[in-house]
């Protein structure tokens, strides 16, 4: 055991003392939250807005005033049918359209209640958010500095749909879909690399001269960054939730419990790598082609899997990363608990044991 | 020297089998405890695959080899505790110091605190490399490392040391010094198996085998191969072998 924590330490100080691997340890997964949450999620500016008022009467006439010189929309079309909406959409001409109800001044004065519906395009979920909160911002002032002689507050009922993806997957996605990534990258990256490491300046043959079994170099050599992924996983929840308020509804525990299979997941592969590559080059080509680009592209993380072609969807389902963000986002943004995500777990987890055999009998062969 | 009668190492019909490429074809052989056993050969000839195979880091396709008194098939991990190994890289991190780097080794070796604090500053009293200690490998000359990677090599007082070319790139001067080191261990009980193209180091060993091609074409004293060859030095020997 004292052997090993030998070897541990020396792992520490390879990484410790390169200035390249810390960067990449502890600045990608800043830089990328950060960068990515600004970019996904900040302000709009100049929004194509579709208007249909089906009332033309002078609150509604006032109400689109106040929505077009707000700054943040710029009029597209005056509609009025229903089907001009989805070719507003489909068109691209808008993003959002508003639609005013029939004797909508009428009904607040009569009523005191009338109803405006925002109708989004959400195939871009994260703007289709923000340009309905903003709408819904806009109105909520005007109708309360038009009404503030009134005795009785005005009951405007905002109804928001969104076109095209109705139940706003991709919102909160980023946190979970980072995670996914920056965890395989640099567990898989780095081991693979620190692995082909040793064999490129010959200190492998070394280590597997001396009375070290090649399950404690392999050990030795994935403990730290296990300890290191893991503090990675958590630096990734804190900043989401500081920065940009994407809670954790679920439990915490069961969250790092996921992380941690997920981890050991990304580590085994990333032995495997190691196995089969020469040089520490291979290895990042490897890692980089085999499992970053994949785990961006097809584990649902920016891409919507339904909107995929059928091959690629059976493609998809053999990225850890897919299963990894259904279980992050099911105990994150959901709440929901072990009962729900088993199914997900059991395949993390086989995945996981189908690595480390195929790695272990590789590197086994590789001494032969 | 005298040399005990004792075989530390016994090879007998040793075959190590690339798909249809026969990298050592059924080498016998035996090394004597205590001696400098220089094992020659081209580039190419099996050498590094034949000292893989003794310090278990591969698997012979067939033949009996016994390293230390252990099997080679069974006992690999009783063979790496009593030998020590040194390949053609230096093989030190980089990354650590001269300190760091014989500590992790010593410790790889379970040699204890005590015995690692005397023997570090012995060796390194020794090699001159006190006042270094702390230096990275990175920035210290190759002729150190060298020096620094045999010491490192036999820190945990093996019963054989495997050295795969251990000159390589190092200049005559370093080279001659590293001979007087590896003598040295001898005189500790070490043997040492090594292995090299430089036919003048021939020399220096107790007794060379010369490898062709996978097999073992000649194999005894230096001065009763030149003799037998009729030729002044074991360059000559060497090239008269490998032309025929």
């Amino acid at each position: 055991m004292k052997r090993f924590f030998g070897f541990v330490k020396k792992e520490f100080q390879h990484i410790f003392r390169d200035v390249r691997t810390l960067v990449i340890l502890f600045g990608l997964p800043v830089v990328m939250i950060i960068l990515f949450g600004y970019v996904v999620t900040n302000e709009i500016k100049d929004v194509d807005v579709g208007i249909w008022d089906k009332s033309r009467d002078q609150v509604s006439t006032e109400a689109i005033q106040k929505i077009l010189s707000s700054g943040y929309f710029v009029l597209a079309e005056t509609i009025d049918h229903e089907e001009e909406i989805e070719s507003l959409f489909k068109s691209g001409k808008a993003k959002v359209v508003v639609v005013f109800e029939d004797s909508f001044e009428k009904r607040l004065l009569r009523e005191n209640r009338a109803a405006i519906k925002l109708i989004t395009d959400a195939s871009d979920a994260n703007s289709a958010m923000l340009v309905q909160t903003y709408l819904q911002g806009v109105l909520a002032n005007y109708f309360k500095s038009v009404n503030q002689a009134g005795t009785i507050p005005w009951e405007v009922e905002i109804k928001s749909r969104m076109f095209y993806n109705e139940e706003m997957t991709g919102v909160y996605m980023f946190v979970p879909g980072l995670m996914a990534l920056i965890l395989m990258l640099i567990s898989a990256l780095m081991t693979s690399v620190t692995i082909t490491r040793e064999k490129e300046f010959g200190t492998m043959e070394l280590l597997l001269a001396s009375p070290l079994r090649p399950r404690e170099i392999i050990l030795g050599k994935v403990t730290p960054y296990v300890l290191l992924s893991f503090i990675n996983a958590m630096t990734i929840i804190l900043l989401g939730f500081l920065v940009f308020d994407v809670p954790v509804v679920g439990s915490l525990w069961l969250l790092m419990l996921e992380c941690m299979l997920y981890i050991t997941l990304a580590l085994s592969l990333g032995v495997l790598i190691s196995t089969v590559s020469k040089t520490q080059q291979m290895a990042m080509v490897f890692s980089m082609l085999g499992l970053m680009l994949p785990t961006i592209l097809l584990s649902g993380f920016i891409f919507p899997i339904d909107n995929m072609p059928g091959i690629l969807q059976w493609f998809s389902t053999i990225m850890p990363a897919r299963w990894f963000i259904v279980v992050v986002k099911n105990i994150m943004l959901k709440g929901t608990g072990f009962a729900f995500i088993w199914k997900e777990t059991l395949i993390l987890l086989g995945m996981t044991l189908l690595f480390i055999l195929a790695a272990v009998k590789r590197f086994n062969i590789r001494l032969e | 020297m005298t040399v005990a009668s004792e075989h530390i190492i016994e090879v007998k019909d040793m075959v190590k089998k690339f798909g249809s490429f026969v990298a050592n074809d059924r080498l016998t052989f035996h090394v004597y405890r205590g001696e400098i056993f220089g094992f020659l050969g081209a580039n190419g000839a099996g050498k590094t695959t034949a000292i893989r195979i003794l310090c278990g880091l591969s698997y012979p396709t067939s033949g009996e080899i016994r390293v230390a008194g252990h099997d080679v098939y069974h006992e690999r991990e009783k063979i790496k505790r009593k030998i020590g190994y040194m390949s053609q890289k230096f093989s030190l991190y980089e990354d650590l110091t001269v300190s760091e780097n014989i500590r992790l080794y010593a410790g790889i070796y379970r040699l204890n605190r005590k015995q690692i604090n005397q023997r570090e500053e012995q060796l390194l009293e020794r090699l001159g490399l006190l006042p270094i200690k702390n230096r990275l490998i990175r920035d210290i000359p190759l002729g150190w490392k060298q020096k620094l990677a045999f010491s490192v090599a036999i820190f945990h007082k093996p019963d054989i040391v495997f050295l795969d070319e251990p000159t390589g790139g190092v200049d005559p001067i370093t080279r001659r010094q590293f001979w007087e080191m590896i003598h040295d261990a001898t005189q500790e009980g070490i043997t040492v198996f090594v292995t090299t193209h430089y036919m003048d180091e021939a020399e220096y060993c107790d007794r060379v085998s010369i490898m062709v091609d996978g097999r073992i074409e000649a194999l005894d004293k230096p001065a009763v191969l030149k003799k037998k060859f009729d030729s002044k030095d074991m360059n000559e020997v060497f090239l008269k072998l490998a032309r025929n």
